[in-house]
């Protein structure tokens, strides 16, 4: 720059723009919604926005435990089976224990599997794709195993009333979607727990020799990414008030692209949760327009793989961060 | 002697388990280890088998494919449907080169453009099933003719006592087999699994080398989508959902790492069978079907640690 006496807007200015290079995906998301309320008069209502928000919490809540468990350069496949069996134990022990028990032994159960995911792989040094992968097939069985296959229905309908709280147009959910993204913002940017991340992430040689105790961590941030599953299981159960044996399916990929649609990357060391608020909204906000404006859902599934891999190729470019493999 | 026993141990100690395995629910089901019965979990393990085969050659360079469960839904929508209209013969070509295309296009976007093979993978895996639908309009497809076309022999047919598409699977399995091991290709697959750097500054183009497994890849789940469509005589839009998975399953099962450079042919036709072996044992000992699922979580974490185990030395990281 030329001017020297006006560099504090423009440093502001640089600085605005590298954050915005770096949360790219919000120049999308922004770009997504323009779109769509040109192309839909119902897309920019509050109502409808009130409904994204809560559609996109669901994912949402899983993507704050993927992106711990990604930014210390890890995978969990097995969150849409833990959501499953979280959801059909909060509403298979109600009749039994009562509701916040069984609420409680649900949330459990997810940070119970977190933390066996979380030892396997430190201790055993397997990649974590393969420990969770294992996960994600057997911890559908003890689902299939307690619910016998069955969908479970709740009792007493007044489970399903407990999320009806709403704040202006914003559901519950979604507030406590936010709070928790928020929080572990805060974790991540403002805790030793969270400067340790990407320590972890970035590389494990050199955490571990500066004396992080990196078992005991990856153990606590897969237990973290339990134990969010399971609160997404919960909420999930109380929305539709049933949990299905199948619930969940497939979602582990849903929250993956989310996370990595908002420019974090598998090798771990980089990204943050606005990144994942933005990629969480950007999915929520294409597959709302496009139901909005009555496309068929194969072109869902189409633009979602499209911007997936555009979304590889822009940060790339803007980044030079690019995976090897 | 105690150094054989443990080298023999650390190398085979997975079959030695599976073997172990097998003679228990021998002793428990009579009708377990029947030539009959083989021959049906080997029937039925010939679609993921035909499909691991390929996908161990990604793995093998450091590589994933998660969109072969999605493609081999719309090759067997695709094959079936071209059987309708085209007739037999074209359909399988069609298949093939379909196959062949998808593969080539995650090859250009992992091994060319060098983005993350996990994530296009899982974008092709959107993008086909978004265009299974959009093929078949959501509806189901099934051979019209189903009992008097010779294409169901792919699926259904004996040859000299065996299964047609356990011939196909043993046929392809030896084939993949002699390229991975006596080949310039398969030395290159496991140099640039093993340390690509090294491999790029040997000569290796590693780019091409990529591409290729990826189109070899589609090419074995064309195959598979063939086996398919005979055996099942239709397709839904379901139909290879969840395949990925238990293709990689049966891949890592094997000890084909992850990371790339190790593993063979062999222990994916080992490894894939072990699942196909654990399902139909569990089924015969009166278990639901799910009880194997979870079997299968302990086999994969047991059979993975002491492989990583016996190479490192130690059983702990």
């Amino acid at each position: 720059m030329s001017h020297t006496m006006d560099s504090r807007p423009n440093r502001a200015l640089s600085a605005a723009l590298s954050w915005l290079l770096r949360n790219h995906i919000w120049v999308f998301l922004a770009l997504t919604v323009v779109v769509f309320s040109v192309a839909s008069p119902y897309f920019l209502t509050v109502h409808n926005i009130g409904n994204i928000l809560t559609q996109g919490a669901f994912i949402g809540i899983l993507a704050i435990g993927m992106t711990m468990v990604m930014i210390d350069g890890e995978i969990d496949l097995s969150v849409g089976a833990i959501l499953a069996l979280a959801s059909a134990l909060a509403i298979g022990l109600q009749d039994h224990m009562g509701v916040w028990p069984a609420i409680c032994l649900g949330l459990l159960s997810g940070a119970a599997l977190g933390f066996v995911n979380g030892t396997l792989v430190a201790l055993s040094g397997m990649h974590s794709f393969v420990v969770t992968l294992g996960a994600l097939i057997g911890i559908r069985g003890l689902v299939f195993v307690y619910t016998g296959e069955n969908a479970l229905m709740v009792q007493d309908f007044s489970y399903t009333e407990i999320p009806e709280i709403y704040i202006g147009p914003i559901s519950i959910t979604a507030i406590i979607f936010f709070a928790m993204a928020l929080f572990f913002q805060w974790v991540l940017s403002s805790t030793r727990h969270g400067r340790e991340t990407y320590a972890v992430g970035d590389n494990i040689e050199a955490a571990h020799g500066a004396g992080i105790n990196v078992k005991r961590h990856k153990i606590i941030n897969f237990t973290i990414c339990g134990t969010l599953a399971a609160v997404c299981g919960i909420l999930l159960s109380m929305r539709l008030g049933t949990a299905e044996p199948n619930a969940g399916k497939v979602w582990e990929l849903w929250t993956i692209i989310a996370v990595v649609l908002g420019g974090i990357r598998l090798q771990g060391g980089f990204g943050s949760m606005w990144m994942t608020i933005g990629g969480v909204l950007t999915l929520a906000v294409l597959r709302n327009g496009l139901r909005l404006l009555n496309t068929p859902n194969y072109v869902e599934l189409m633009v979602m793989g499209a911007v997936l891999v555009l979304a590889l190729v822009l940060d790339k470019l803007l980044n030079h961060g690019g995976d090897e493999r | 002697m105690q150094q054989s026993i443990n080298t023999v141990l650390r190398r085979h100690g997975l079959i030695l388990g599976f073997l172990v395995f097998l003679a228990a629910v021998a002793l428990s089901a009579d009708a377990f280890l029947t030539p009959g019965n083989i021959l049906d979990v080997l029937r039925q393990v010939s679609i993921t088998g035909m499909m691991a085969l390929g996908v161990t050659f990604v793995v093998l360079t450091g590589r994933l494919d998660l969109s072969v469960g999605s493609l081999l839904t719309l090759l067997t929508v695709i094959v079936v449907d071209q059987h309708n209209i085209a007739g037999p013969f074209p359909a399988i070509i069609m298949t093939l080169g379909a196959g062949i295309l998808i593969g080539a296009f995650n090859g250009i976007l992992v091994g060319f453009v060098g983005l993350n093979a996990l994530i296009v993978t899982l974008a092709m895996l959107s993008f086909l099933q978004g265009l299974v639908l959009f093929y078949s309009g959501g509806s189901n497809v099934n051979v019209q003719d189903a009992q008097n076309t010779w294409f169901a022999v792919f699926g259904r047919g004996d040859f000299l006592g065996l299964p047609v598409p356990v011939i196909l699977f043993l046929l392809g399995a030896i084939i993949a087999g002699l390229v991975l091991q006596y080949t310039t290709f398969g030395r290159r697959v496991y140099a640039v699994g093993g340390n690509e750097t090294a491999s790029v500054f040997s000569g290796v183009d590693a780019r091409w080398t990529v591409f290729w497994t990826y189109v070899l890849s589609g090419l074995t789940t064309g195959f598979a989508a063939i086996i398919m469509g005979s055996r099942v005589m239709g397709a839904q839009n379901t139909i290879g959902q969840g395949y990925e998975l238990t293709v990689l399953a049966g891949v890592i099962l094997g000890g084909t790492s992850l990371l790339g450079g190790s593993g063979s042919i062999w222990r994916t036709v080992i490894g894939i069978s072990m699942l196909g072996f654990i399902q139909n044992g569990l089924l015969l000992l009166g278990f639901a079907y799910y009880v194997q699922w979870l079997v299968t979580w302990a086999v994969i974490i047991i059979a993975v640690w002491i492989d990583l185990g016996a190479k490192r030395g130690r059983v702990f990281a």
